[in-house]
């Protein structure tokens, strides 16, 4: 899986080292980067969140990729749900935990705790819970330890000055023996981190997870409150729960410091490639294609794309208006046959409406597609429907980060953005064209009675790019571009 | 006299973790009440988990001491050390006669 294999960067374990504190790596895509390496070795660490915010899964999370990546053992022990029901739960996820239960590598334990069945009288201890815990840690062995989720010890027992007293022994206890260990809790609705205070016990790493609905967008969010000893990103970060599991996603800006590739990738349009220094666009860059409606945006997008399988690379182009088989058939009319692509597994059509996700989770999406299918191409049209579901800012914000992205793989991007008629055609909506490498206008001119479509490039970083109003020709063998001044009267 | 009418033998388990000072007094509660209230009727078993954890889980058992109730049915519990010996013979529904 090689989206794994980036999770920990040299970068990361680095500054752990630095900070002289011991970190494990939880082997969740981005926690660890944002954590800088993983939570606090041998601490308790306390997950707080709402209902239906992925604590649970968080924490199997935790405990998997701890037995698949580290070859450590580890426990998980359920207050909410029965074994059979978490492993079912987790099933929907892509967990398949039944591998790991047989070759000891997880142990899963069910305590029930009802109120209603329970009398107290007089004073007691959690000493069995403890028993239990030490049991199933022997059992397997276990480097790490889920409990799942402390609210029902708080509502299964009156006197919560004992088990205030017993959590605080617990977390003495955890650390004696080194596990490294994940505590759920709620968070309360006035915004303390969690209904009974836990945090306040759990003084090494508290991670916050949030989801929210802005927009009937819904996006789940994780912070790291606090991390004692360590620096860690203070952000906000968007994650994912999907079949793949959970994703953490630190977009943050990856800066500027990626290389430059100084071979050339054709687009594909005949004599477009001309134009631009006889070349094409720079291997690792970003081009952007502007228009009004119908001038011919998604066949450009996909006449590059075309050009690239061709060549035998992959090709990964994100549709927001279309749906794969709607772009198949439409290309087909100006003698593209992309269904070969898709069949060869060379090129990857995603389509989903912007709305579907929010923007966040838009990119994460995009980032998790390309460490899955490693495309030298990636394509996304238009880009302007991202606008639909952010701010100006945000949208800016979130496509800077994605071209840094884009650009620190060296995969050559294309985007389309729709400009209205009224609107000055060299002005991109979402104001990303200063970022682009690349910027290719197309427009209609009405000469001597007919409509037709017109390309100009308006720059190409690097090169001596045309400075002509080329006109663009839909063929039935694909699109062209006649040489320069063809549209002039 | 004062032994319920129930004719069935009363089957007491109380879970405790060494000899701890809670343990010893659950313990001595638990007798006195029983011989008070269930007097021949009822057998207590200990199980001490720290010699055998394994059986920590059958009856869920997280605090230490409980007491539960296996017969008569339905199951009960109660957690403590039974200084409260009312709060006792309503968790495990011993009727007091008159």
């Amino acid at each position: 899986m090689p989206r794994r294999a980036r999770a920990s960067t040299p970068a990361s374990t680095g500054k752990a080292a630095a900070s002289g504190l011991k970190k494990v790596p939880t082997g969740i895509t981005g926690l660890d980067e944002i954590t800088l390496g993983g939570l606090p070795f041998g601490r308790t660490t306390l997950v707080t969140g709402g209902p239906g915010c992925g604590k649970t899964l968080l924490g199997m999370e935790f405990l998997v990729q701890g037995a698949r990546q580290f070859d450590e053992p580890g426990a998980f022990i359920a207050f909410e749900e029965t074994a059979q029901e978490l492993t079912e739960n987790v099933q929907s996820v892509g967990y398949g935990l039944e591998p790991l239960l047989k070759s000891g590598k997880l142990m899963l334990d069910y305590i029930r705790i009802e109120r209603s069945e329970i009398e107290e009288t007089g004073d007691y201890d959690l000493e069995g819970l403890f028993v239990r815990l030490a049991h199933a840690i022997d059992s397997i062995g276990a480097k790490r330890l889920v409990l799942d989720t402390l609210e029902v010890l708080f509502a299964g027992l009156k006197d919560h000055g004992i088990l205030r007293a017993e959590l605080r022994r617990l977390f003495r206890w955890l650390k004696d023996r080194q596990i490294t260990a994940i505590v759920t809790a709620e968070s309360a609705p006035d915004g303390k981190l969690s209904r009974h205070g836990i945090e306040e016990y759990v003084s090494d790493c508290v991670i916050a997870l949030d989801h929210r609905i802005s927009q009937q967008i819904s996006t789940r969010r994780l912070r790291v409150v606090k991390y004692r000893g360590s620096s860690h990103g203070a952000n906000e970060y968007p994650f994912l729960i999907d079949d793949g599991g959970l994703v953490v996603f630190p977009i943050t800006s990856l800066g500027l410091d990626y290389g430059a590739p100084a071979g050339h990738i054709a687009s594909g349009v005949a004599g477009l490639d001309e134009a631009l220094d006889g070349r094409g666009f720079f291997r690792g860059s970003s081009v952007l294609i502007t228009g009004t409606a119908g001038t011919g945006k998604t066949s450009v997008a996909a006449q590059f794309a075309n050009a690239t399988c061709a060549r035998g690379q992959r090709c990964l182009y994100f549709s927001m208006e279309e749906s794969p088989d709607q772009i198949v058939r439409n290309m087909r009319s100006i003698g593209m046959n992309l269904a070969q692509w898709r069949k060869r597994g060379l090129l990857q059509l995603h389509s989903a409406r912007p709305t579907l996700h929010g923007l966040e989770a838009h990119l994460a999406t995009v980032y998790r597609a390309v460490s899955l299918f490693d495309p030298q191409v990636v394509i996304m049209d238009p880009l302007t429907g991202l606008s639909s579901v952010g701010s100006d800012r945000e949208v800016t914000a979130v496509i800077t980060r994605l071209l840094d992205f884009l650009k620190a793989q060296q995969i050559t991007a294309l985007f389309t953005t729709l400009v209205s008629m009224q609107a000055d055609p060299e002005h991109s909506d979402v104001g990303v064209s200063s970022w682009m490498d690349t910027w290719i206008l197309l427009r209609t001119l009405e000469l001597a009675g007919t409509r037709r479509r017109a390309l100009y490039v308006i720059k190409s970083r690097g090169m001596s790019h045309s400075d002509q109003i080329h006109e663009l020709k839909f063929t039935s063998r694909g699109i062209r571009i006649l040489p320069g001044s063809a549209v002039s009267p | 006299m004062n032994a319920p009418e129930n004719p069935e033998r009363w089957q007491l388990r109380l879970y405790v973790a060494g000899q701890t000072p809670k343990c010893l007094v659950a313990f001595a509660n638990l007798k006195r009440i029983c011989e008070e209230y269930l007097t021949g009727q009822y057998d207590i078993e200990v199980i001490d988990l720290l010699q055998t954890p394994a059986l920590a889980q059958g009856d869920q058992i997280f605090a230490i001491p409980t007491l539960v109730r296996k017969l008569p049915e339905p199951v009960r519990k109660i957690i403590g050390d039974l200084s409260n010996t009312e709060r006792v013979l309503v968790g495990l529904d011993i009727r007091r006669l008159p």
